[in-house]
């Protein structure tokens, strides 16, 4: 990275992925994330910065695009292409995980809302890539939708019936209690973006995704425990 | 214990024999089919397995020094594989069964690879990474199973490698001193371009038939050099399976990496994985090329592993299974 405006509080590692470092920092004394995607010594150097600078180009767009049509999601402040580097607004919050195990009055709204802007979000071409109840963060009562580093431009039904199948199966697996009511109050949310129409078009198609393969199987061994 | 086990999958009919304790392996014959042109054929395949089984059987018992009773199990791999390679080796093995009265060990040819790699590498809990022409397999040994954590959405590495080179007109023979034909070509461009050729990873999985495709278009279109277009190939198949083993190992938190499988043996595949490593800190195993391509000391070992937590067959049960997924056998012994 180059030296730009740091000021305020120590940068802090939030998270070391696969794909990227995420710092906590302030930009232009805004609380802010950095999103870099580091070089990888097992690439070629000209695939590597290829891939580093497509990967952000695309999701710089994406939250950009989504921003602009008025979708909470974080702000963008900077990109860098050759640096692999996205600065954008920090949302603080707590995650809708944690308030949904919490239990705390009103989750079932929160979730409510979260399906219309999903459907929001599938209605302007863009599929998330990794919906997960940890990848929402609440702020004010508002579902932020954050890390969009699987996501790319598409409306086909497929690409919205896996987006849509890996918030099911996320909320199976973290909330198995409450999974009814909220996988509910998802398909409310979204139905009021999307109509009627288009979630039991979806449904047919997520149904159809869990039948392949070996997520069948899946669920044959949870039944034989 | 002494297990004898069958290996008729694909493309070599082998016999091996093992022991519950060092030296572990006193028997290892392998009979290899080698097509004159193009791919496997499975029928012929299968003849030439028929024709070589006797001898391979015979062998084996013989290096060995023992005698069909002082076996104590048969183990055969009855899948994941070719439907008429795999028949082979299933008949052969429900007939020594039955006539020996020993008892039939069903054992994953998937499973196999991972077991052997582990007894030879010393690799305790690790994320396997299984590269070999029919697969293409991330996993992780969860809860009585290896789990997959990524694979492929169309063809095998080793698959598309094959068939690109074959296509191009630089194989048979696909390795030739231990090196692929893709390897040797890539090695050759001195410019080391990266031309735009398309690289998919969706998520934990990788898909390429779409990067086949293109590469073969680019070298027939006569517009690009063809050490170019392997290099290329090269750099985006392998840095692909690098990429989402990455992300295996962040998801499940191991601390190793076993390569098996007959692709394994790529030392430049081999080379990005322990720069992958190194980052990670984390180590790299590598199951040596002996062991690496399909063999029957693989499926003797892992039967022996089966037996001792008693997992048999009935010889009338013991059908082949070309589907069988590794995720859909049991691992009883595999708790680390």
């Amino acid at each position: 990275m180059t030296k730009p405006m740091y000021r305020g509080e120590t940068p802090k590692i939030i998270a070391l992925g696969a794909e990227a470092a995420l710092i906590k920092h302030t930009f232009l004394g805004m609380p802010a994330v950095y999103k870099v995607r580091l070089p990888k010594p097992y690439r070629d150097p000209k695939l590597d910065l290829r891939l580093r600078s497509e990967r952000t180009a695309t999701e710089a767009k994406i939250i950009h695009d989504l921003r602009l049509a008025g979708l909470p999601v974080p702000a963008l402040y900077y990109v860098s292409l050759s640096e692999g580097l996205i600065v954008m607004e920090y949302v603080e919050g707590d995650l809708l995980r944690d308030l949904i195990n919490r239990r705390i009055s009103g989750y079932v709204d929160l979730v409510r809302e979260l399906g219309k802007v999903i459907a929001l979000m599938h209605g302007l071409g863009v599929v998330h890539g990794d919906m997960t109840t940890s990848n929402v963060v609440v702020r004010e009562g508002t579902p932020y939708v954050i890390d969009f580093g699987l996501a790319k431009y598409s409306s086909e039904l497929e690409d919205v019936g896996v987006d849509v199948h890996l918030f099911i199966r996320a909320v199976e697996s973290t909330h198995y209690d409450v999974m009814e009511e909220v996988t509910i109050a998802f398909f409310e949310g979204y139905a009021s973006i999307a109509g009627e129409e288009r979630v039991k078009e979806i449904k047919e198609k997520v149904k159809e995704i869990r039948l392949r393969g070996r997520y069948v199987e899946e669920r044959r061994q949870k039944r034989n425990k | 214990m002494i297990i004898l086990g069958i290996e008729s999958t694909a493309h070599t009919f082998g016999v091996g024999i093992v022991k519950d304790e060092p030296e572990y392996i006193l028997a290892d014959v392998r009979a290899k089919y080698v097509p004159e042109k193009g791919g496997i054929h499975p029928r012929e395949a299968s003849l030439y397995f028929m024709r070589e089984a006797p001898r391979v059987i015979a062998e084996a018992l013989q290096t060995a020094g023992l005698r069909m009773n002082d076996v104590d199990g048969i183990a055969v791999a009855l899948g994941p594989g070719m439907g008429p390679c795999l028949r082979v080796g299933a008949t052969i093995a429900r007939a020594l069964s039955v006539y020996f009265n020993k008892p039939l060990i069903p054992v994953n040819h998937a499973v196999a690879h991972i077991e052997i790699g582990k007894l030879i590498t010393g690799a305790k809990d690790p994320l396997i990474v299984y590269l070999s022409g029919g697969n293409t397999i991330i996993a992780a040994f969860v809860a009585g199973r290896y789990r997959i954590f990524g694979e492929t959405l169309d063809i095998p590495l080793g698959n598309f490698m094959d068939t690109f080179v074959r296509e191009v007109g630089l194989a048979p023979p696909y390795v030739v001193k231990g090196m692929h034909q893709l390897d040797k070509c890539a090695e050759e461009s001195k410019e080391k371009k990266i031309l735009n050729l398309p690289y998919v990873v969706k998520g934990q999985d990788v898909s390429f038939s779409g990067l086949l495709t293109a590469a073969l278009r680019l070298v027939r279109s006569g517009k690009a050099k063809l050490e170019d277009v392997c290099y290329t190939v090269r750099e985006i198949a392998y840095s692909a399976i690098i990429e989402v083993s990455e992300r295996g190992l962040a998801h499940t938190g191991k601390k190793e990496v076993l390569l098996v499988g007959g692709v394994a043996a790529s030392s430049v595949l081999r080379s990005k994985f322990e720069a992958m490593a190194a980052l990670r800190r984390v180590d790299v195993k590598v199951v040596p090329p002996k062991y690496a391509g399909d063999n029957g000391v693989m499926i003797a070992w892992t039967g022996l592993l089966a037996l001792k937590h008693g997992v048999t067959i009935e010889p009338e049960r013991a059908y082949v299974r070309q589907r069988w997924k590794l995720d859909q056998a049991d691992v009883p012994w595999g708790d680390p």
